[in-house]
């Protein structure tokens, strides 16, 4: 039950939280923040208590013990529909990495001034609902419903407290993803029907249709749909125009959890789903995809160096962060993989911190136009401080984690294609490029002496060194990642079976 | 039922005859109130049948029906006489060709 | 001792990292006691582990913990000792103490004094992880570290936007030369399976046999990370520019250390250069045009710190044509003399600069000879080192270099040549620096004397700068030894007396003023050829015009997201859709009817023929 506790828990907290307006402005956040908590710590104690050496079992199809957690409810039987549910050493990481950002994210609505915070809240915490429900379904259908409930608070946070663009941009983000997860559900649905066609049985367990068998045309359609839906999400080039506008124009908090955690669903999806439900269609389509990653990579670094609004810098650069997940899932080898992972949980870090501190800008200065910013070292020696070490941080320094995830993926991407993975290189020193024009408009130069600014409180402090701390530790020694993730890997090669080109490595 | 004659395609025929006539008022008619009273006229019409068919056969359904059709005009006239009374309120008049504002 | 010397790079981390922290909360004093003293314990602990190694010579490993562990990809923190380490060890501490010590003068006045302090212990300790490495990514951890730390110090004084523009320059051209370097690294690994330095160039060795293409675009790879470190042509443009920052920083990582870490990296990989001879070659041929080109341009410099940037990006040539040459042991020698006259010369400047109110163009200072005595005559010592003058520290390593130079077969004389060529101009620009500053009538007077805890290291440097050259090193268990021919006397002689050719020609322009150039000079070809020179042979020009300025074009016109057209195009075809659709909404509730109607009819005449 601990799975439908955590969604529960958000999700009855999110009403708690809109509830608890009534006792005051400030109530709502403590709330939420208690929530939130309340839930990693739960998932914490209950993951303790789990045997250790079940976190080193390849997470079997036919055995659900062989899983951490899971969970298995009756929901429309007649068409084979499931409540199920699972965890493995991957939805655990991406679910603690969900929470601590949502943790931080309600952090950073504190100095916010939104309206109705009760709302607000209650969209943040809903949001993660169904996030969490995301990364742990293992029906296609009931992950569709949660694909969509993460969906529909996140649009109502950017609808309602974004800025000054917020109705374009709200608006972009839902038909880019509502569509894109259409293509998804009729895939589904084929992909359900055909299983039904060959077994004469219903069933949208993802164990029972991994071995689906499809005509090569009919799995390369289906993969597409699949593909398509997840790499909108990514966001992946060309599917990416959504992101910079709704990066922009979202609140901090909402920033913080589109960047950090959102984008990870369609990594996940990806790894999950496209790839091990259609191995043989995503092996002939792997150097399409790879090349959109590489292409990601450097539109996504050369666009960021291009803008003067600070969010959408940031923006851009998550669209090239993300190239390098895309290249790591379609290298599809361990080395690669576990690069593609490792990325997703780094950049979560640091560009949620990006975000935050892009927010708190704005908040001060009610600007993020850059040529507006500049020498705010000076006024805010801290925040400048903790800048520069995520703009480090995401131009891939060594010892940190950015560094270790996209080495790893170049590596692994090396032993499938070497231009391709000099091309994508490339992708580091136009990371430097954009992220040492962002320290130097923002923070460096001359500063304006008139200003009168304070610098990050405690608190944020204390969110930045959360972020901080789990980036070094990512870059210095990422081993409890790897060794959570690598089982689940093992799982998908020895139910997929290794496509024979790509890999070597296993 | 020996002693009735009449067939049932002639009583059939007049229903379809009526609910012609109430069709062609609805199309042809401008005045809000005769287009409720069309709208009347198809229903009998559909009543009729219904009535007809149920002797024909022997069943209670049809009467049944008849029942039913009774119940949904008499709700039907009296939330279209209070949409009349708005529309006069409003427009100034009951042709119903002026009253368009949902023209995309 | 083997086993403590992770503390070497974690006393400077620590330091560091507190200083981060308490974010100049602390008294300046213990600021600076932090700052240096940490590097000092770094160097007596350096001197501890040199002096057991001398004892028993046998390289040693020290593993910390396993990096990462992903298939059969394991590097680990781990740690490699033997001479060459050793050596680099001790440049890095020595020096950087003293480099270390002479800040907590110069920056004295600044108000930022604690970032300074921990901006520069942290490129120490990632310095020392660099020649500490026992694998190529542990290593890449250094030497991204100290390409940061170097790109925080140059745009130090952060509020002079050309600052920033220098420090980026800096990072982001050697990032070009680290990128190279990546891709080698997962060359390597891919053909050799490890990344560990010595069992890599076991299985080197094992795999491929000399001439093999392979390892020569791997010795190419990382040689492009080495020329954009070491700053050779065709990358070494960053580093005159990177004299935006505090002149300690230039002493310390522009001429010291970080810029010698691709001769580090080539030495400490030469087994895999002995496996390509052509790309081995081209590491000579690097050197010798860069050693030109720098040399010339240094002649036409006005900024101090610029003829020494200049210098400095010749004699790194000059380890670059050793290490092509296969003269690994006197490459290396080379770097630590120059480590010690070159910081001699930075610190001297830097002290030239602090006492004239940060005056940089030479042809406004002059006299100081008699106003600055300590200055003086370290920037005599350091100027005759590097002219490698008869007996001074410079003049042993070089002369091994050129001789060993001599020895290549083929090629060897015309590398000689151009040594012996760049050999005369190092010997008169150094000098026409020494006459034109600290000779002649004073143009600005200096305002104070520099203090012990400048003049104590400048003292240190000046002996070391003299008798750095006169004990040879053993680098034989590190090296393959060369087979010690010496070439006839004549070629020594002309090595050894070239530089006073040139002490002797910058002695009648520049001092005598017998011999007045300025007819050449000022000539039509020779202001055409000054200008060229004094902007670096036109380098940053070019490059401007292949790379930085398209890119800005390029990222310029696509900066309104062009992908973003399709998706307005297919808004606009639904608007478009919508306004011919609308049109059938006309509001007339009859027409809807009579059109159901129809529509009915239509439906039922349909199913009748179908069926």
């Amino acid at each position: 039950m601990l799975l439908l506790n955590l969604i529960v828990i958000m999700l009855v907290g999110g009403a708690l939280a809109w509830w608890s307006e009534r006792f005051g402005h400030g109530v709502p956040r403590l709330v939420a923040l208690f929530v939130v908590l309340a839930d990693l710590l739960y998932l914490l104690i209950a993951a303790a208590g789990i045997p250790r050496e079940k976190f080193s079992l390849i997470p079997g199809a036919t055995d659900p013990s062989s899983w951490l957690v899971s969970l298995k409810l009756e929901w429309i039987p007649r068409f084979g529909i499931n409540f199920e549910l699972a965890m493995d050493g991957l939805s655990f990481i991406l679910i603690v990495l969900t929470l601590v950002l949502g943790a931080i994210s309600i952090i950073s609505s504190w100095s916010e001034d939104n309206n109705r915070q009760g709302f607000f809240q209650a969209n943040i915490l809903w949001t993660l609902a169904g996030v969490i429900g995301v990364f742990v379904a293992l029906d296609l259908f009931l992950f569709f419903l949660f694909w969509e409930v993460m969906l529909v608070p996140m649009y109502l946070l950017i609808a309602i407290w974004g800025h000054e663009g917020k109705a374009y941009a709200s608006m972009k983000f839902f038909i880019f993803t509502q569509l894109s997860g259409l293509l998804m559900l009729v895939a589904i649905l084929v992909l359900a029907k055909m299983h039904h066609d060959a077994t004469g049985v219903w069933s949208f367990s993802y164990f029972d249709l991994l071995g689906t068998e499809l005509s090569a045309n009919m799995a390369y359609w289906l993969m597409l749909g699949f593909f398509i839906a997840f790499v909108v999400k990514l966001p992946g080039f060309p599917f990416h125009t959504w992101l910079p506008d709704a990066h922009t124009q979202a609140p901090t908090a909402g920033s913080v959890i589109l960047a950090g955690i959102l984008l990870k669903t369609g990594a996940y999806g990806l790894i999950r789903f496209t790839v091990p439900l259609f191995p043989v269609a995503a092996l002939e389509f792997a150097p399409i995809a790879m090349l959109l990653g590489v292409a990601g990579v450097i539109y996504g670094a050369i666009l960021a160096f291009a803008q003067s609004d600070f969010k959408r810098l940031v923006a851009y650069s998550s669209v090239s962060h993300m190239g390098f997940v895309l290249l790591g899932v379609f290298a599809w080898n361990s080395l690669a993989l576990q690069g593609a992972v490792m990325q997703m949980v780094a950049h979560g870090f640091s560009t949620a911190a990006l975000f935050m501190i892009a927010g708190a800008l704005q908040q001060r200065l009610h600007t993020r136009d850059m040529n507006k910013m500049g020498g705010l070292w000076h006024h805010m020696p801290r925040m400048g401080a903790v800048a520069l070490f995520f703009a480090l941080a995401s131009l891939g320094l060594p010892g940190l984690g950015n560094f270790v995830a996209e080495f790893l993926v170049l590596v692994g991407l090396f032993k499938v294609n070497v231009w391709m993975t000099a091309a994508a290189a490339l992708g580091l020193i136009t990371a430097a490029v954009y992220s040492l024009i962002m320290m130097q408009k923002a923070f460096y130069g001359e500063p304006n002496p008139d200003m009168k600014l304070h610098d990050f409180t405690t608190l944020d402090m204390a969110a930045m060194t959360v972020m901080i701390i789990a980036l070094i530790w990512l870059g210095l020694y990422p081993q409890p990642v790897f060794d959570l993730v690598q089982p689940v890997l093992e799982s998908l090669y020895v139910e997929v079976g290794t496509p024979a080109v790509a890999g070597g490595t296993e | 039922m020996e002693g009735l004659a009449i067939p049932l395609n002639h009583v059939l025929f007049v229903a379809a005859l009526l609910f012609i006539t109430g069709l062609v008022g609805l199309m042809i008619r401008r005045n809000v109130i005769f287009i409720l009273m069309a709208l009347e006229v198809m229903l009998n019409a559909a009543a009729l049948a219904f009535v007809a068919a149920g002797t024909a056969w022997q069943q209670a359904d049809g009467q049944v029906i008849f029942m039913l059709i009774l119940a949904v005009a008499a709700a039907e006239v009296s939330v279209g006489l209070g949409l009349v009374l708005q529309i006069q309120r409003r427009f100034k008049t009951l042709d119903m060709d002026q009253a368009r504002r949902l023209n995309g | 001792m083997s086993q403590l010397i992770w503390l070497i790079p974690l006393l400077p981390f620590v330091s560091s990292v507190l200083l981060m922290v308490t974010a100049g909360g602390l008294p300046r004093r213990l600021i600076a006691i932090m700052g240096a003293g940490s590097v000092g314990l770094s160097a007596i602990l350096v001197l501890m582990t040199g002096l057991e190694f001398h004892q028993s010579p046998e390289p040693y490993t020290l593993l910390l913990w396993t990096w990462m562990q992903v298939g059969d990809f394991a590097p680990e923190f781990s740690f490699y000792v033997d001479q060459l380490t050793i050596v680099m060890m001790s440049i890095i501490t020595g020096v950087g103490f003293l480099i270390h010590l002479y800040s907590t003068e110069f920056m004295e006045d600044d108000s930022d004094y604690s970032r300074y302090f921990a901006y520069m212990n942290m490129f120490v300790a990632s310095m020392l992880v660099l020649v500490m490495a026992d694998n190529l990514l542990l290593l890449y951890l250094g030497w991204e570290g100290v390409g940061v730390c170097s790109y925080l110090l140059v745009g130090f004084w952060y509020k002079d936007p050309a600052n920033g523009a220098a420090s980026r320059k800096a990072f982001v051209v050697t990032r070009v030369g680290d990128t190279a370097m990546a891709l080698g690294l997962f060359l390597l690994f891919t053909e050799l399976g490890t990344l560990q330095i010595q069992p890599m160039l076991e299985a080197a060795n094992a795999t491929w046999v000399t001439g093999d293409t392979i390892p020569a675009i791997a010795a190419l790879l990382l040689l492009g990370g080495a020329v954009g470190k070491s700053a050779q042509l065709p990358l070494h443009t960053w580093l005159p520019d990177a004299m935006a920052g505090p002149t300690p920083v230039s002493a310390l990582i522009h001429a010291a250390t970080m810029v010698t870490a691709g001769v580090y990296l080539i030495a400490r990989t030469h087994d895999l250069f002995l496996l390509s001879p052509d790309v081995l070659l081209l590491v000579a041929i690097v050197g010798l045009a860069t050693l030109l080109l720098a040399a010339f341009t240094a002649l036409n410099q006005h900024d101090i710190k610029r003829i020494l940037a200049y210098s400095t990006i010749s004699q790194i040539g000059y380890m670059f044509m050793a290490l092509g040459v296969g003269a690994w042991s006197a490459g290396i020698f080379h770097l630590m003399t120059h480590a010690f006259f070159k910081a001699l010369l930075f610190l001297g400047a830097g002290a030239v600069i602090h006492c004239l109110h940060h005056e940089h163009d030479i042809f406004k200072m002059g006299g100081l000879r008699t106003k600055l005595p300590v200055v003086f005559w370290s920037f005599l010592i350091g100027s005759a080192a590097l002219a490698a003058l008869p007996f001074t520290s410079g003049f042993f390593s070089k002369d091994l270099i050129l001789l060993a130079a001599f020895e290549v077969p083929d090629v060897g004389p015309w590398l000689w040549a151009g040594g012996l060529m760049g050999a005369i101009i190092t010997a008169i620009y150094s000098f026409r620096l020494v006459f034109i500053v600290f000779y002649g009538e004073a143009h600005t007077e200096p305002d104070r004397q520099p203090g012990w805890r400048m003049a104590g290291p400048l003292s240190l440097l000046c002996v070391l700068a003299i008798i750095g050259g006169w004990f040879g090193m053993s680098l034989d268990s590190v090296f393959p030894v060369s087979d010690g021919a010496h070439p006839s006397f004549a070629v020594e002689a002309i090595s050894i007396g070239i530089p006073v050719v040139g002490l002797f020609v910058a002695w009648l322009v520049y001092y005598k003023r017998s011999w007045s150039v300025s007819g050449i000079t000022d000539s039509g070809l020779g202001t055409g050829l000054r200008n060229f020179w004094h902007h670096g042979w036109g380098m940053d020009t070019l490059y401007d015009a292949l790379f930085v300025n398209p890119y800005n074009r390029v990222s310029h016109a696509m900066r309104g997201e062009w992908v973003d057209h399709i998706y307005h195009g297919i808004v606009a075809l639904c608007v478009a859709l919508h306004r011919v659709f609308s049109g059938l909404q006309t509001g007339r509730m009859r027409l809807y009817a009579t059109s159901m109607v129809f529509g009915l009819i239509v439906l039922i005449l349909l199913l009748r023929w179908t069926a």
